[in-house]
């Protein structure tokens, strides 16, 4: 581009009129001169060599500055003519000067980034990042729509006493309801909590209603085969104010399931009995995998079994201190082991406790 | 509990296929686990009888039958030894399509078989193969099997909970699905059988209110070797019971029936009287099924001169069972109260069908009914002579008739509808709730009896529960709660353990969750001091006691994944752990610590294998810098501080003690050398364990001015005993600078050749600065100059030129 607009230049004539010019000796080799630096310039590998150049000519002592000195020698009516055209010259070899030094810049930075050019490809250095581990990925969720409702988490002991787990849950000695949990026992009172309500009784116990709370955590029955492990997680809910109902129960369940899946599926509610509750209901939401069509997911029912819930009943109210005419509550139980099976497409629990890396790091 | 549809709709009969009446129980809270047909799917196979058998020419097992197919005889060859003139037996005609094939004419041994006469297993009814299947001798020839046995019939398995005992019987059954469908009930009569001698055989009652009724008969001649009929049979088999002989069918089709539990004694065998009554210590009884108990002491027993012979609702002795010689029997039909059976089945081990109802509930008042249907049943089949049945009763014991008012403005306000008043009366009248409606301050209010044979009905709720499940839970609205829009509390100073999480995540660690109880010989390598709490009744040996630590299941998670060519693992976990008291040896709730902690396990190479860096093996320094990150989060690291520490599962030398204010929060270090050799592992290991509550408080940042003025830093070089730890230095750095001391920076240690070996060189960074001013040379040189003073005295520092 600069040897083009160099050659444009010389079309364009000024040297030729420089040539033609009738001037006295001083000014005879002006376009000698100025060709001279041009080539010069053109020449210079580096800046170092062009600043040469430049001093050569366009210094305090150049070649082309000399002829400006050598002015005084010409007749007066001739020095502004002489002195336009050398200082036309010197503007002329000045913008080479600049146009070689941009070009020298130019390669010279294009040779350091040609240098530098790494592969982009190959990965970064440091260390990969882990990631959390799907249930809790689910409780994080789960956690995350009931507190943006108003519930509180609350936590509470693994290691329970038999009035928490049993007795304040109306479900007495010797009630069959515990046959429906496999107990793992310390000694005739201590145990492992087989879900977490006693995280609702000790909160009824300490709080003043209304309040709305959820309860997650490690739970723990005897029972261990392809479907069942001996600790699974729980999410329990409880509401308890004084015009809770079981449409409210109903609402809120629905819509949580709708979040939670991300989908709007069908939810039916089936009478079902849990000594604490009542009415109580098993949930079920259309099968998330064949949206009701029937597959092996839900064992070709078109339903999948995703919570228990129901009213709380009123001798758990009253064994907590609420009075039971004056408040009612509704309370609601999901596994997010289970829910985390069906979100992300676990096929086997055992698999959430056995931590290898492989089936870990797929929820990276 | 499994049962025909046949059965129960020949007491009630909707209009509904299979599929939707199995649809509408479950939906009605009778959960229907599965159903199946109860024979396969077979055409054209009648009743034919054998006319005669004459021997196949050229084979010696087989015959050659003659047989009447109603229409027409027919030539069958035949292998069953049972085959004989004179039986009535399933044949499959020609064209007849069995569960996979097509019954065609045939040649067996030179000799033509028109058709195949079935054995049970051959009509998909049973697994019974050993011959012919016999049909009653009144079998009408030329009917269709499927219709003579009524094959066009499902198994129902229904899954009760544990308060519908009312349901484990036809006739409870039949009166929820009338309530469902708003259907009358065929009602079940059951006359008296009038007794034909004045045999009886004295009962006592010496249990209160554990048996208050205990109805007793003798029915004597019956011959035991008499067929249970095929109806009998069949309707047994799909309820799943095999039958047995006449009495313990009959016995068994009652309970299946009615929901009575009943039993029969050989009457000869019974010596005194009958004495209902709890065990005393040490008593034996030898059960039905052979089996030698030593009572415990709260079982209630049936007892007679001899001793126990029977656990009472559960199983009864063998010295007074029923046996092929038995002629003469005594029906017990009694009522044992749930709270006298629960739990001791299971308790020595057992689960039997009479258990599982009576520790449910049965109808106290349905005993005389049930030993009448029963000797109706027994005589019918067996012949005999009824004696008269006695009813021995305690009034004063038996369980008394819940009056319970059901309010309509409660309904509406637990169910959140209106349901009509008149719907309301249905419901309760078909469930069989005697009541009576009445308006109290202008709201309907119901007075409500239950019915003996529902033990589930006590309060209000319970009547709630029954008037919503029948009005159908999804025709109950749905609405949105609505509360108070109060905001919850962010407390801006404690930690997010989510927080934590993910600054692990991002340091590379993937979260582990490994179970609560681990193996005691793991506890031991890991944590020796600590007696771990123990199970009862673990699952198993390697899941027996309660971590003390969370390194056990982290570990077992490291060794699981370094078995699978996993080399480079970093895995946490947060959790509780279970310590007991030290100096509290007795296991109760407040001796018991469950703190919440988060620990970490780490091995393998610092980075991930790659072209960028030649990795070297992790060490202590970062997995330090890991927990440091943690402690960051506070956004009060100057509030901790390392100390070498000891810890029985880490390394004496590369174990920290971490305190937060002094105060021991948590540990890092190796893995000690022992414990990674008896976990066979073939590189080093780091663990840390933080308890979340020694992280919980978090700093609320409170910004300070910025100084205008240069910051200064004078590096230093010192040398110091090689036992100097660098918190010491820190610490003498700390108190002898003054005000301007912004920070150190430890840069650089040093021991080898130029420094005496038993000494090491510490590079250090100060940093000064000025909130007012620039700093002259002069005041930094005083401020270092005291600084490497204090070190020079107080750790024998010197300064390296």
């Amino acid at each position: 581009m600069h040897r083009a607009s160099f050659s444009a230049f010389l079309r364009c004539g000024l040297l030729r009129v420089i040539c033609h010019s009738k001037l006295e000796k001083p000014m005879s080799n002006l376009t000698t001169i100025t060709q001279q630096a041009i080539a010069a310039i053109e020449a210079a590998p580096d800046a170092a060599a062009l600043d040469l150049v430049r001093v050569q000519y366009l210094g305090k002592k150049g070649e082309l500055t000399d002829l400006l000195k050598a002015l005084g020698k010409l007749p007066a009516d001739e020095r502004p003519a002489a002195g336009a055209e050398i200082n036309v010259a010197k503007q002329t070899v000045q913008e080479q000067i600049n146009a070689r030094k941009t070009l020298l810049d130019d390669a010279a930075i294009a040779v350091r980034l040609a240098s530098e050019t790494i592969d982009v490809t190959l990965p970064g250095r440091g260390v990969d990042v882990g990631g959390l581990h799907p249930v809790t990925m689910v409780l994080q969720r789960i956690e995350g729509f009931f507190r943006s409702v108003g519930y509180d988490v609350v936590e509470g002991p693994e290691i329970e006493d038999d009035y928490h787990n049993f007795e304040a849950l109306n479900i007495p000695q010797h009630h069959p309801a515990r046959a429906m949990h496999d107990t793992f026992y310390f000694n005739p009172n201590l145990l492992l909590r087989t879900h977490t309500s006693p995280v609702q009784v000790r909160t009824m116990e300490t709080r003043e209603p209304p309040f709305r709370i959820i309860c997650p955590g490690r739970v723990y029955r005897v029972d261990s085969d392809l479907t069942h492990t001996p600790m699974f997680h729980q999410v329990e809910g409880l509401l308890i104010d004084k015009t809770s109902s079981f449409a409210d129960l109903k609402g809120t369940i629905i819509e949580f399931l709708r979040v939670f899946f991300e989908k709007d599926l069908e939810v039916r509610f089936r009478p079902s009995y849990f000594p604490f509750t009542e009415p109580s209901a098993e949930v079920d939401v259309q099968c998330v995998h064949c949206v009701g069509g029937g597959c092996r997911v839900c064992s070709n029912t078109g339903w999948l079994e995703v919570m228990g819930a129901g009213m709380v009943h009123p001798r758990v109210l009253e064994a907590s201190g609420i009075d039971p005419d004056e408040y009612s509550g509704f309370a609601f139980g999901m596994g997010p082991d289970r829910l985390a099976m069906l979100r992300y497409g676990v096929d086997d629990l055992r698999l959430y406790f056995d931590n290898d890396l492989r089936f870990l790091q797929q929820f990276n | 509990m499994k049962f025909s549809e046949a059965w129960l709709r020949e007491f009630v009969n909707p209009s509904l296929t299979t599929e939707e009446l199995v649809d509408q129980l479950t939906m009605a809270g009778l959960e229907v686990d599965g159903f199946e047909a109860v024979a396969a799917h077979f055409t054209q196979v009648v009743v034919a009888e054998i006319l005669e058998t004459s021997p196949h020419p050229d084979a010696d097992k087989l015959k050659v039958c003659r047989v009447n197919a109603g229409e027409e005889e027919v030539q069958i060859v035949c292998g069953a030894s049972n085959a004989r003139a004179g039986i009535k037996v399933p044949l499959a005609r020609l064209g007849a399509r069995l569960e996979d094939f097509k019954i065609k004419k045939a040649k067996l041994r030179g000799v033509e078989s028109f058709g195949m006469l079935c054995s049970e297993r051959e009509l998909g009814l049973s697994e019974r193969h050993e011959g012919l299947m016999e049909l009653p001798a009144d079998a009408p020839v030329g009917v269709d099997v499927r219709t003579f046995l009524q094959l066009d019939d499902a198994m129902i398995d229904l899954d009760l909970t544990p308060n519908r005992s009312d349901c484990l019987g036809m006739v409870g059954l039949a009166r929820e699905t009338g309530v469902i469908n708003g259907l009358d009930v065929l009602p079940m009569d059951v006359p008296a059988v009038v007794a034909t001698h004045d045999k009886t055989f004295s009962v006592n009652l010496n249990a209160g209110e554990a048996c208050p009724r205990f109805a007793g008969r003798v029915i004597t001649g019956i011959r035991l070797d008499a067929k249970t009929p095929l109806w009998m049979v069949e309707k047994l088999r799909r309820s799943g019971v095999r039958s047995i002989d006449p009495v313990v069918d009959v016995t068994n089709y009652v309970m299946l029936e009615l929901g009575q539990p009943m039993h029969a004694y050989d009457f000869d065998r019974l010596q005194g009287e009958i004495s209902v009554r709890v065990s005393a210590d040490d008593e034996t009884v030898t059960l039905l099924d052979g089996q030698d108990i030593t009572l415990h002491p709260d079982t209630l027993l049936i007892t007679d001169q001899s001793g126990p012979i029977g656990i009472a609702g559960i199983m009864g002795g063998l010295s007074t069972s029923v046996t092929a010689t038995t002629t003469n029997i005594f029906f017990e039909s009694a009522f044992f109260a749930p709270m006298a059976i629960v739990g001791r089945a299971r308790a020595y081990g057992m689960n039997t069908d009479a258990s599982h109802r009576f520790e449910r509930g049965v109808d106290w008042q349905g005993q005389v009914r049930a030993i009448e249907r029963a000797t109706a049943l027994l005589v019918e089949i067996a012949g005999g002579e009824p004696g008269p049945t006695v009813d021995t009763a305690n009034t004063q014991d038996l369980p008394v008739v819940a009056e319970i008012t059901l309010r309509g403005a409660r309904i509406k306000r637990l169910l959140g509808v209106v349901i009509a008043d008149t719907q309301i009366d249905e419901i309760l009248a078909r469930l069989g709730f005697e009541n009576e409606r009445r308006v109290v301050d202008g709201h309907s209010v119901w007075q409500v009896r239950a019915p003996s044979h529902r033990f589930d009905i006590a309060i209000e709720a319970d009547l709630i529960e029954e008037v919503s499940r029948v009005y159908g839970y999804n025709n109950l609205p749905v609405r949105t709660p609505r509360a108070r829009l109060v905001m919850a509390p962010i407390h801006e100073g404690r930690l997010d353990t989510n927080r934590i999480k993910d600054q692990l995540v991002s340091l590379g660690y993937q979260e582990a969750i490994t179970y609560s109880f681990v193996e005691p010989k793991m506890q031991a390598i890991i944590d020796p001091q600590q007696t771990p709490i123990s199970l009862a009744n673990p699952i198993s040996a390697e899941m027996a006691v309660m971590r003390t630590t969370l390194w056990s299941g982290l570990l077992k998670a490291l060794i699981y994944n370094t078995n699978r060519q996993q080399h480079r693992i970093r895995l946490f976990e947060t959790g509780l752990r279970f310590r007991q008291l030290p100096d509290q040896p007795e296991l109760l709730m407040e001796n018991i610590q469950q703190e919440r902690v988060l620990a970490g396990v780490v091995c393998g190479p610092r980075y991930p294998e790659s072209w960028a860096v030649k990795t070297a093996a992790v060490d202590f320094y970062d997995v330090k810098a890991d927990v440091e990150a943690i402690l960051d989060l506070t956004g009060m690291p100057e509030d901790f501080t390392f100390a070498a520490a000891e810890c029985a599962a880490l390394h004496p030398g590369q174990c920290a003690g971490i305190y937060r204010n002094g105060n021991l929060v948590g540990h890092v270090g190796l893995l000690d050398p022992r414990a990674q050799q008896a976990l066979d592992l073939d590189q080093p290991v780091f663990l840390f364990e933080l308890t979340l509550e020694g992280l919980q408080a978090r700093r609320v940042p409170n910004a300070a001015p910025l100084s205008r003025f240069p910051e200064v830093r004078r590096d230093i070089a010192i040398i110091v005993d090689a036992g100097v730890h660098a918190a010491e230095i820190n610490a003498c750095v700390a108190q002898a600078a003054d005000e301007t001391f912004r920070n150190l920076k430890l840069f650089d240690v040093y021991q080898g050749k130029g420094i005496d070996p038993n000494r090491k060189s510490i590079a250090l960074g100060l940093t000064f600065q000025h909130v007012s001013r620039t700093l002259t040379d002069e005041e930094i040189s005083v401020s270092v100059n005291e600084i490497v003073a204090a070190l020079e005295t107080k750790l024998a520092a010197s300064l390296r030129n």
